[in-house]
């Protein structure tokens, strides 16, 4: 877009070309609320400590990943009682547009719209009948490919990333509400069922396992 | 430890009467989410039935509004009762039962221990509606800040200058 503030965007974007980079960016982006170490990254992509700790920070210069320092528990030897330097995804949103493109403003002021009419009704019909149209064989995978970045343990899945997160902050009941009809939809007719389950860090949907007993 | 609380209030119109079936799934819930605020973090006071019953409130008499008022530590902590609890899920089931564009809320700061009344919770509500959101007066979409040095900042907000405070 055209204002100097996309042009930080762009820059930021632009810093994840490298393949490598991307991959770290990757590993940190899974990782959802809890800050990674650059051992893990390089132990993830296979790569030196050097080169990890070389594309971490690259990222943290464009603005894409946040530092924190924190002692790691399980830890011995020298450097044991040292903070070590983590990483986790910075909470700013950067997206490009060319030719400029508004999306996001037409989304607040139809969000708005809906709230105002008390349509909320109207928008999980329409997510769900969307989400039907996209069944999910796989509903990790179909998810993960919608970039809800989701993590499976023990017949449950919780999801790090919130697609509408600046969306769902600004009308919580009806863009959680939406999310939830959309997931639905999705997985309607297979083993698992969505429920709104709602903590900080993470998407308001979480997934279970139907019990067939 | 901030010397001003967060008071909430919010008026909406049921579809029906609390007693009609079609609203049963809003009764059934009040209980449970009343327990959930008064041990969620941070809650501090609300309004029960007797405290109405003190108040001349427009539209006693009319068993189809309902009332809610309360006050919290901080923003942080009512927007995680509110957002981030099974209070969410009763939230997003609002339009079964109550009226769209009937329902109005409004946020503002009080000194801590001061317990607000309905006729100063429905003069926010009336400020709200007529001039939109401003530091006496607010949303959760258009947060202020709370006045005085160690107050909480609404995150990404910009303190606004702040006028006297009313007596």
């Amino acid at each position: 877009m055209t204002t100097s503030e996309n042009w930080d965007d762009l820059a930021a974007v632009t810093a994840l070309s490298d393949g490598v980079r991307r991959s770290a960016y990757r590993v940190v982006a899974d990782g959802g609320p809890e800050p990674v170490g650059r051992d893990e990254v390089a132990e993830t992509l296979g790569v030196g400590r050097t080169l990890a700790a070389f594309h971490l920070d690259k990222l943290v210069d464009a603005g894409l990943l946040e530092v924190s320092y924190a002692r790691r528990t399980g830890r011995s030897g020298p450097g044991a009682g040292r903070p070590a330097k983590l990483y986790q995804v910075a909470r700013w949103e950067h997206s490009v547009s060319v030719p400029p493109r508004a999306y996001r403003s037409a989304a607040e002021m139809l969000a708005e719209a809906v709230e105002r009419g008390g349509a909320d009704q109207a928008l999980f019909d329409v997510a769900r009948e969307q989400g039907r149209e996209r069944p999910a064989g796989d509903p990790a995978a179909a998810l993960a490919e919608r970039g809800y970045s989701p993590v499976a343990e023990d017949g449950r899945i919780e999801l790090r990333n919130c697609p509408f997160h600046r969306l769902a902050e600004q009308f919580p009941p009806l863009i959680c509400g939406m999310n939830l009809a959309l997931i639905d939809g999705m997985v309607a007719g297979s083993e698992w069922t969505a429920r709104m389950d709602p903590a900080p860090g993470r998407c308001c949907v979480t997934l279970s396992k139907n019990n067939f007993d | 430890m901030t010397d001003f609380h967060l008071a909430q209030m919010n008026v909406a119109r049921l579809r029906a009467p609390l007693d009609d079936p079609s609203i049963a799934g809003f009764a059934a819930g009040l209980d449970l989410m009343n327990a959930l605020a008064d041990r969620s973090p941070g809650f501090v006071w609300r309004m029960t039935e007797e405290d109405v019953d003190g108040f001349p409130a427009p539209d006693r008499g009319d068993p189809a509004v309902i009332a809610t008022m309360s006050v919290w530590e901080s923003l942080e902590h009512l927007r995680a009762y509110v957002y981030q609890s099974a209070h969410l899920d009763y939230l997003r089931q609002r339009r079964d039962w109550f009226v769209p564009g009937g329902s109005s809320l409004v946020l503002w700061w009080v000194e801590a221990g001061h317990i607000p009344g309905v006729p100063e919770g429905l003069e926010r509500l009336r400020r709200v509606t007529t001039e939109g959101p401003g530091p006496e007066a607010f949303t959760f979409r258009k947060p202020f800040p709370a006045p005085g040095p160690g107050a909480t900042r609404p995150r990404g907000e910009r303190p606004e200058p702040l006028p006297a405070r009313p007596a």
